[in-house]
């Protein structure tokens, strides 16, 4: 671990979920703009796994999608490898682009969506190599295919089945191998487990540990549930309606964690530990993403909002040997954090 | 639990599928009872028969999928044979039912407060109007805010949250001995996960309600349940107090599902593995299902079919079961 292999700077990204023209005309309705992800300032040191949690629709799929170019930021810039990927001086042509994002890839949640049904195994593995060096021999491809198969726990005769023939698990082992085609040095990963039942979990998590340590990979895992990320993660950063309002390293995270969402979301975690006890179920929903609160957008659920609160957004600023964005954690005026007993 | 008469007693349970290929057996010989008031957790991987078995009971198991065999008694009374119209009055009345999706169990034409007083007075003789009070009391009991005015609002005015607070009225609504909940908080978020399962553990306390409450996530039965059962490849492989079965688990499955949690609390290097996958029904292998995944499975695993046996606090379905120390 050391230098920064990514960096997003201020990055964010507007959705326009206007009405049709005609109908904003018509009824005199304004422009609708949903903030999925409003100034993130994250950064992947080589080799690491950043986990990103936070409940569905704060933004981590917008994150991973600006992150791998499927969304260009409406601000803020993306360094990759010391070249800058989206926002102000990147390149213009698509090759370019490509050529720069090189070493970039993608796993998604769901590995029934993400493999072309029509495709051979062999084929669907072999595609993003292809499109890299498309005079690759047919042979080469296809003994880097029987390799790639074997790394991830299948078998090269594997290659000639198409997607429908294998589980849940053995899908998403298939879209891993896909992205350790090209000889990845960053993975994007999209919630890769949440669709998977726990114990095939177990072996598509061990799978990537051992990839990582192999191959020396660096991983953006992004997923809502906290154990997972508790167990894969060396740092973890948690998403609340479009910002990050919290990174530590893991343990530090887990173990004293700063802002009261955090603090919630950590309450709200069953665990196989807790039998019989009872938990303090925090009240209120995620609010409406089109009509965020002011101030601190967590205020209407916090429990320590004060006026401040309710008026001016706080920046993520250090605290206790990570980042917090909370006003009560900056002055100092909430309870200390109650360590998880070890 | 063994000195009260059971509330729910399933016996010898046989679900299967007609297809052209053969019969599937989904479920298969399984056997539970739920005492009064009491939360049975039922957790397993997906197709592992939870469902089915759960839809076995509220009598709305999916023609062609039938109950091959067994019996299903509810006060001691048989209720697996009874005609469509006489199950209808039991569900509802003495079962209530909470699925993933909520939209499942609310028409989207009507607002939910028709709902709520329909079921009401389908299964308790009770005025419009004092049914329209007992709807807005339950409205109030599982947390709507504002019950006067929402109780005319449609379900897609609600979010997924309050939509299965909406369903855990309904299924409250007549007062049923006993609630099937499957995975009635897998499509929603952590926090809102965590309201849901304390409304449903507190309102079926205070109405002594029994909750047979099926998920894959061990940490809500950890905290709901008194006591679980573990099913795999259409069979319970190990059913005991939730405390015994999460610290002290017997039957070798169980004993790797635990291991590949992974924990908020303690950290380790690699999750325990269990190799491969549960079997399709096409391919359920002979004696005991889970032995070629087993790392204690003996000679005999592969021959004969073990049954639950006590050991210990639970009782397991192996041949070689973890010793109890
Ligand atoms: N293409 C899009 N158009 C409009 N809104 C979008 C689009 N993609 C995402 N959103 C919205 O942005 C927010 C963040 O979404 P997403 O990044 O998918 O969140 P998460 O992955 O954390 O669940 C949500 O409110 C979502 O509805
Ligand atoms: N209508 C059906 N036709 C054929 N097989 C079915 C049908 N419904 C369920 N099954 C099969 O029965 C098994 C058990 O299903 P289910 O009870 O839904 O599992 P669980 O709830 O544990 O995930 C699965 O293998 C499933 O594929
Ligand atoms: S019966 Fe045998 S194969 Fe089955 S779980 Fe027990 S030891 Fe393993
Ligand atoms: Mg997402
Ligand atoms: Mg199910």
């Amino acid at each position: 671990m050391g230098d920064a292999l990514l960096e997003l700077i201020d990055v964010a990204r507007y959705f326009d979920v206007s009405p049709p023209w005609l109908d904003r005309v018509l009824e005199r309705k304004d422009r609708v703009v949903l903030k999925a992800v409003d100034g993130v300032d994250l950064t992947l040191l080589r080799g690491e796994t950043l986990g990103l949690v936070g409940e569905s629709g704060c933004g981590k799929s917008t994150v991973a999608r600006l992150i791998v170019g499927l969304y260009t930021p409406t601000r803020g810039m993306i360094r990759y490898d010391g070249r800058v990927v989206a926002g102000e001086g990147a390149p213009a042509s698509p090759s370019a682009l490509r050529r720069a994002r090189h070493g970039m890839q993608m796993i998604f949640q769901d590995p029934y969506a993400s493999l072309n049904p029509r495709w051979r195994v062999a084929d669907i593995v072999a595609e993003p190599l292809r499109a890299l060096q498309p005079d690759l021999a047919t042979a080469e491809s296809g003994r880097r295919t029987a390799a790639l198969l074997e790394q991830v726990g299948l078998s090269p005769s594997d290659s000639v089945k198409y997607p429908h023939q294998f589980s849940g698990g053995q899908r998403q082992r298939i879209s891993i191998a896909r992205a350790l085609s090209t000889k990845p040095q960053l993975l994007i990963c999209d919630e890769p487990t949440s669709a998977l039942d726990v114990s095939v979990q177990a072996q598509v998590l061990n799978l990537m540990r051992d990839l990582q340590r192999r191959m020396g990979l660096t991983y953006l895992f992004i997923s809502h549930n906290l154990a997972v990320v508790h167990h894969i993660a060396d740092r973890v950063g948690v998403m609340y309606l479009g910002r990050i309002v919290e990174l530590a390293r893991t343990h530090t995270l887990f173990a004293t964690p700063q802002h009261p969402y955090t603090r919630m979301l950590l309450d709200a975690v069953p665990d196989l530990d807790m039998t019989g006890k009872s938990r303090t179920a925090v009240a209120g929903e995620v609010p409406n993403p089109l009509d965020p609160p002011a101030g601190c957008t967590f205020h209407p659920r916090c429990p320590y909002a004060n006026a401040r609160c309710r008026r001016e957004i706080p920046l993520l600023k250090s605290a206790r040997g990570g980042l917090a964005a909370c006003h009560a954690v900056e002055e100092g005026r909430l309870p200390a954090a109650v360590p998880v007993p070890m | 639990m063994t000195a009260v008469a059971p509330l729910l007693d399933v016996r010898a349970l046989r679900v299967e599928f007609p297809t052209r290929r053969g019969t599937l057996v989904a479920v298969r010989d399984v056997s539970f009872a739920i005492a009064p008031g009491e939360v049975l957790g039922v957790v397993g991987e997906s197709g592992a028969g939870k469902s089915l078995t759960g839809a076995a009971i509220i009598g709305l198991i999916d023609p062609p999928g039938r109950i091959a065999s067994g019996e299903i008694r509810l006060s001691g009374r048989r209720i697996d044979n009874l005609p469509y119209d006489v199950m209808r009055k039991v569900r509802g009345r003495d079962i209530g039912a909470v699925f993933q999706d909520p939209l499942t169990s609310l028409n989207p034409l009507y607002p939910i407060g028709r709902q709520l007083i329909e079921t009401i007075r389908t299964h308790l003789d009770l005025s419009e109007q004092a049914a329209r009070k007992r709807a807005m009391q339950l409205l109030e009991e599982v947390g709507i805010p504002a019950p006067a005015r929402r109780i005319d609002h449609y379900p897609h005015q609600f979010s997924g949250g309050m939509r299965q607070r909406v369903v855990i009225a309904l299924a409250l609504a007549a007062n049923p001995k006993l609630v099937i909940a499957d995975e009635p908080t897998t499509a929603l978020d952590v926090s809102i996960q965590a309201q849901i399962i304390q409304l449903l553990k507190r309102l079926t306390r205070e109405h002594g309600t029994a909750v047979m409450l099926i998920t894959h996530d061990m940490g809500v039965i950890a905290e709901t349940a008194d006591r679980v059962a573990v099913m795999y490849a259409g069979r319970i492989v190990e059913i005991g107090p939730v405390a015994a079965v999460i610290h002290r688990p017997r039957h070798p499955y169980t004993v790797g599902l635990m291991g590949s949690i992974p924990s908020i609390v303690e950290g380790c290097e690699r999750l325990a593995q269990i190799d491969g996958t549960m079997p399709r029904l096409t391919a359920i292998p002979s004696g005991c299902a889970f032995h070629p995944r087993c790392p204690r499975s003996i000679a005999r695993c592969n021959v004969d079919r073990p049954e639950l046996e006590r050991g210990g606090a639970t009782e397991a379905a192996c041949w070689n079961p973890v010793p109890i120390c």
